[in-house]
């Protein structure tokens, strides 16, 4: 199959649907490559990297559009500047294409390429389970946001993120709000922390707080019961009362702050509104938000999408293609989840597709199927609940150990225990002569010393222990000498002997190998 | 009987391997411990030569000079992956000697006995020599099969348990005879009897006993030859073997404790054996593909890395991948990566194994650390290589209770960003329990023998 990679032809769109590493990956897998020319150069990657990983350059869109039997793109098909065409025209009949599509937001665009007859994959439809995680490109690109936001905030923000003790004065640090700690908010909490502010992150999801934790940023929770996850993993909305007190917390919040970085999204709704024009009043001047949910109308007030605005002395950044602003990592990236969602789609890595609709991946994705439109996909089997946002690893479920003894079980086993060694010691005490009691004295303080001097031996040094205990336990070869030296018989005699050697070679074997041993052992 | 010079080199000696073992709690000190050590056994030796005077004094060098030639001769050449055969065959040494002199000090006994004395004696002499029997042959089996001579499946009789049971009511009964007859001919054919009954159970024990199990088993064998030595040392009236006895009895119990206890595992069913047989795997309920990955892909990832953290177990140790390990971690480490080690305390065929065979490879000691002081930092980590390991770090221990090894302590390590995974295949475990490490997300498998790979990682690292 012929896969085509066109230039993006969105204004400021610099990311490339493929890279040469991804390229050489597709061709690994059976495919044929088309790369429009000029389609890497503003994500860094140029023709000749292409052409070396295996691709054939194309001239023009339309040259590529002819051969590809499969079109990757990042953003959907729309009218090309140049030639005045929408690129969806240009698509061959029966052919595919793979890409963010948005079909919720575009029907007519679901219409138009069900007219064509392709077949359409909308990376951005798939289903929340962890199997599709390594394509979830909108956990990447998020990824990649939240990292950017903190930059752009400290590219405007007049203040060191690390606090400072210099010879001109002591500089404190700055503090960070991260609002949504979806994997976008948790990005930014580690990028701010990682530039050494301090952070503190919200969220409506309780579970959510042990991941802020391990990234060295604080949780601030509403004091409420409420559940704030929804289904996917995602947060759903919340009621009049919490938002109530959710309000109070960010002016307070405000107030304090010096940068605040909202990634609050809810599916299929517009980004609710968080930060009131009286929180950016209360902020002090200087001060920075980013709105990672401008594209959807901000989820703050005053946010411009896609600009930069100065509202009440703060500066307010409504960007909303960040990830674009770091087009070659976002490529890599992007390029690496439509590589992983290729080689699901080419089981036989025979360079032919397998739409596999009984495939929960496969089915998400496709949302035109062979010209029939196939959005929305019916509902998950398994309820994905329970799975934890893409990008964090699972909290630890530790499980009780099964059927453990109960208390008084144990109690009564250890008096059971008590009573026989009572009744041992009676039994020694009552009936042993003298002679023996000495010798057993010996024995029992031994075992105690025993005890107390081998717990403190290093796990590390467990195998030179075994073989330094081998070697003293040779130490019965002194029985073996005093018997060889008063044996009568001759049996007893070779018997003797025969045991004085073979405890001689435990010692001297014992003590040689630990010694080579503890001589490894090195800092 | 001794003279008051012998008895006092006696109590220098038993300091003397007290300091020996207590030297041991660290690394710095431990090389003082052994000389300690063999510091003790010289001067009991030369005490004891010193009290026996000329008699036989010749044959009794002779013996010496043989046995501790061969001895060194052995320690030498061993390699440091034979160390568990070599551990086991030396019990099975002390626990011949022990029934070689159980037999002579029933026959000809240094000190003789009357009454409730007498008694005492012949109750030493036949647990010293039952002990002795049962370590001589389990450990001569526990050798033949780390070694790969006797296969080391377990090996299972119908009606095992029965088995050992009769031998044990035998024994005892037999027991109850021994100490009622005058009759020494009689005496001497119910210890041959017995010894054989010995022999026989030793056998049986640890023929029922797998490969990955060793661990238990060695130090148990340790722990039975030092038992072994105390019996002697009562029938003798000799503190020193007696106090040598109990400090090697309760070093190999606490080992097999430790063991028992990493494995979450009672100590008698360790003993009973035939654990792993369940065939019937639990079934991981997984639609998750298993992902493969290649050495450039790992190289890359740990070149990135800022903290590695390696876990072997038993398949590093027989692919011999430890030398190439040890360079990885050097070439790494050079880089400014932050690589550690994770050992599971039964990682390997003896307590101890894998410290003492990356000690081999020139791995630092301070960079290798235990389950308990490593597992809380596997989220910080970036890549986890796992090589030749498998239960030690099945996550079914941790998060299935309806898991066969459900509750056994493991080393975490699928909370890294990125495990990987060196496997020649994707068998199950010793315990037969999948392994649900294997599907995760975040795991990655590379297939093939864990030296190859490790030299084709060091290879591409360098290259």
């Amino acid at each position: 199959m012929i896969l085509g990679i066109p230039r993006e032809i969105h204004e400021h769109e610099h990311r490339v649907a493929a890279t040469p590493k991804s390229v050489r990956k597709l061709i690994g897998l059976g495919h044929e490559v088309v790369v429009e020319c000029g389609a890497g150069a503003s994500a860094q990657f140029s023709d000749a990297a292409y052409k070396e990983a295996g691709a054939t350059i194309a001239e023009s869109p339309k040259d590529l559009y002819q051969v590809a039997d499969c079109v990757l793109k990042v953003r959907a098909p729309e009218i090309h500047p140049e030639y005045g065409v929408d690129e969806s025209q240009w698509l061959k009949q029966d052919s595919h294409l793979l890409g963010y599509l948005w079909p919720a937001q575009n029907p007519e665009l679901l219409e138009k390429l069900s007219a064509r007859g392709v077949t359409a994959f909308a990376i951005d439809s798939l289903p929340r389970i962890s199997r599709a995680q390594r394509m979830d490109a909108l956990s990447s690109m998020a990824n990649i946001a939240g990292y950017r936001a903190v930059v752009e905030a400290a590219q405007h923000f007049g203040r060191f993120f690390t606090g400072q003790v210099t010879a001109a004065g002591k500089v404190p640090p700055a503090k960070v709000l991260v609002i949504g700690a979806g994997v976008a908010g948790l990005a930014a909490v580690g990028a701010a922390r990682g530039m050494g502010a301090i952070v503190r992150a919200f969220d409506t999801r309780p579970e959510v707080r042990e991941q802020v934790e391990s990234m060295g940023a604080d949780f601030l929770e509403v004091e409420m019961e409420e559940e704030g996850a929804g289904a996917g993993g995602y947060a759903k909305e919340m009621s009049d009362e919490f938002i109530r007190k959710e309000m109070a917390l960010f002016l307070e919040q405000a107030a304090e702050v010096d940068i605040i970085i909202t990634t609050a999204l809810i599916p299929g709704k517009p980004a609710p509104k968080l930060i009131t024009e009286d929180m950016v009043k209360a902020m002090k001047p200087g001060s920075v938000i980013v709105d990672l949910a401008s594209e959807r109308g901000g989820n703050c007030e005053l946010t411009v999408p896609g600009e930069i605005a100065c509202k009440h002395q703060v500066t307010l950044i409504g960007y909303t293609d960040l990830p674009s602003r770091m087009a070659t990592v976002a490529s890599e990236l992007y390029a690496t989840n439509l590589l992983n969602l290729i080689t699901e789609l080419t089981p036989e890595k025979d360079g032919q597709f397998n739409v596999d609709m009984d495939d929960d991946v496969i089915r998400g994705v496709t949302v035109v199927h062979q010209g029939e439109i196939s959005w929305p996909p019916p509902k998950p089997k398994t309820p994905t609940s329970t799975q934890p946002p893409p990008g964090t690893e699972e909290p630890p479920s530790r499980q009780q150990p099964l059927a453990a003894p109960s208390p008084l079980f144990r109690s009564l086993r250890q008096i059971g225990w008590l009573l026989i060694a009572v009744g041992v010691l009676y039994g020694v005490g009552a009936h042993a002569p003298q002679s023996f009691l000495t010798h057993f004295t010996v024995f029992v303080l031994a075992c105690f010393i025993g005890w107390q001097v081998i717990w403190n031996v290093t796990p590390a040094l467990h195998t030179p222990l075994m073989s330094v205990t081998n070697a003293i336990s040779g130490i019965i070869v002194i029985g073996a000498i005093l018997h060889l030296a008063q044996s009568e018989s001759i049996i007893i005699g070779v018997a003797s002997f025969f045991a004085v050697l073979i405890a001689s070679i435990n010692v001297a074997g014992g003590f040689r190998v630990t010694h080579r041993m503890l001589n490894m052992f090195r800092k | 009987m001794y003279s008051g010079l012998v008895s006092v080199a006696y109590v220098v000696a038993s300091i003397l391997f007290i300091l020996s073992l207590g030297g041991l709690s660290h690394q710095e000190t431990a090389r003082r411990g052994n000389w300690c050590g063999i510091a003790g056994i010289s001067i009991a030796m030369v005490a004891t030569l010193y009290h026996i005077g000329a008699d036989n004094l010749i044959a009794t060098l002779v013996a010496i000079a043989l046995g501790g030639i061969a001895g060194l001769i052995v320690a030498q050449r061993v390699v440091m992956t034979q160390m568990p055969q070599l551990v086991a065959i030396l019990h099975s040494f002390v626990g011949l000697a022990a029934v070689l002199v159980g037999f002579a000090g029933y026959l000809e006994p240094l000190v003789s006995t009357v009454g409730a004395e007498h008694t005492i004696k012949l109750v030493e002499v036949y647990v010293g020599i039952f002990v002795g029997g049962i370590t001589f042959t389990g450990s001569v089996v526990a050798c033949g099969k780390l070694h790969g001579v006797i296969s080391s499946k377990p090996v299972m009789l119908p009606g095992r348990h029965w088995l050992n049971l009769g031998i044990i009511i035998a024994t005892l009964v037999l027991g109850g005879s021994f100490l009622s007859t005058d009759n020494s001919a009689l005496g001497v054919t119910i210890l041959i009897v017995m010894t054989g009954l010995a022999l026989l159970l030793g056998t049986h024990l640890i023929m029922a006993i797998g490969g990955a199990d060793m661990p238990v088993v060695v130090s148990m064998l340790n722990s039975y030859s030092g038992w072994a030595a105390a019996a002697i040392g009562f029938l003798l009236r000799n503190d020193l073997l007696i106090v040598t006895g109990a400090l090697v009895g309760s070093s190999g119990a606490i080992l097999s404790y430790i063991m028992c206890k990493a494995m979450n595992r009672s100590f008698v069913s360790v003993i009973l054996g035939g654990f792993g047989q369940s065939t019937e795997s639990t079934g991981v309920a997984s639609d998750e593909p298993v992902q493969e990955t290649t050495v450039e892909e790992v190289c890359e990832e740990l070149l990135s890395a800022q903290a590695v953290i390696i876990t072997p177990g038993y398949g590093m140790a027989v692919a011999q991948a430890q030398n190439p390990v040890s360079d990885i971690t050097r070439f790494l480490r050079d880089k400014g990566v932050e690589v550690r080690f994770g050992i599971h305390p039964v990682a390997g065929r003896l307590p101890g194994h894998m410290n003492v065979l990356l000690a081999e490879a020139k791995v630092p000691y301070d960079i290798v650390l235990e389950m308990d002081e490593i597992n809380d930092d596997f989220p910080q980590t970036d890549v986890v290589l796992v090589i030749g390991a498998n239960d030690t770090v099945n996550p079914s221990a941790a998060e299935d209770p309806g898991s066969p090894i459900s509750g056994m302590p493991v080393l975490e390590v699928w909370k890294a960003h990125r495990v990987v995974v060196l496997k020649r295949g994707m068998s199950a475990g010793y315990s037969g329990v999948e392994n649900p490490l294997f599907y995760k997300p975040n795991t990655r498998m590379l297939f093939g023998d864990a030296k190859d790979m490790t030299e084709q990682i060091l290879m591409r690292l360098k290259g």
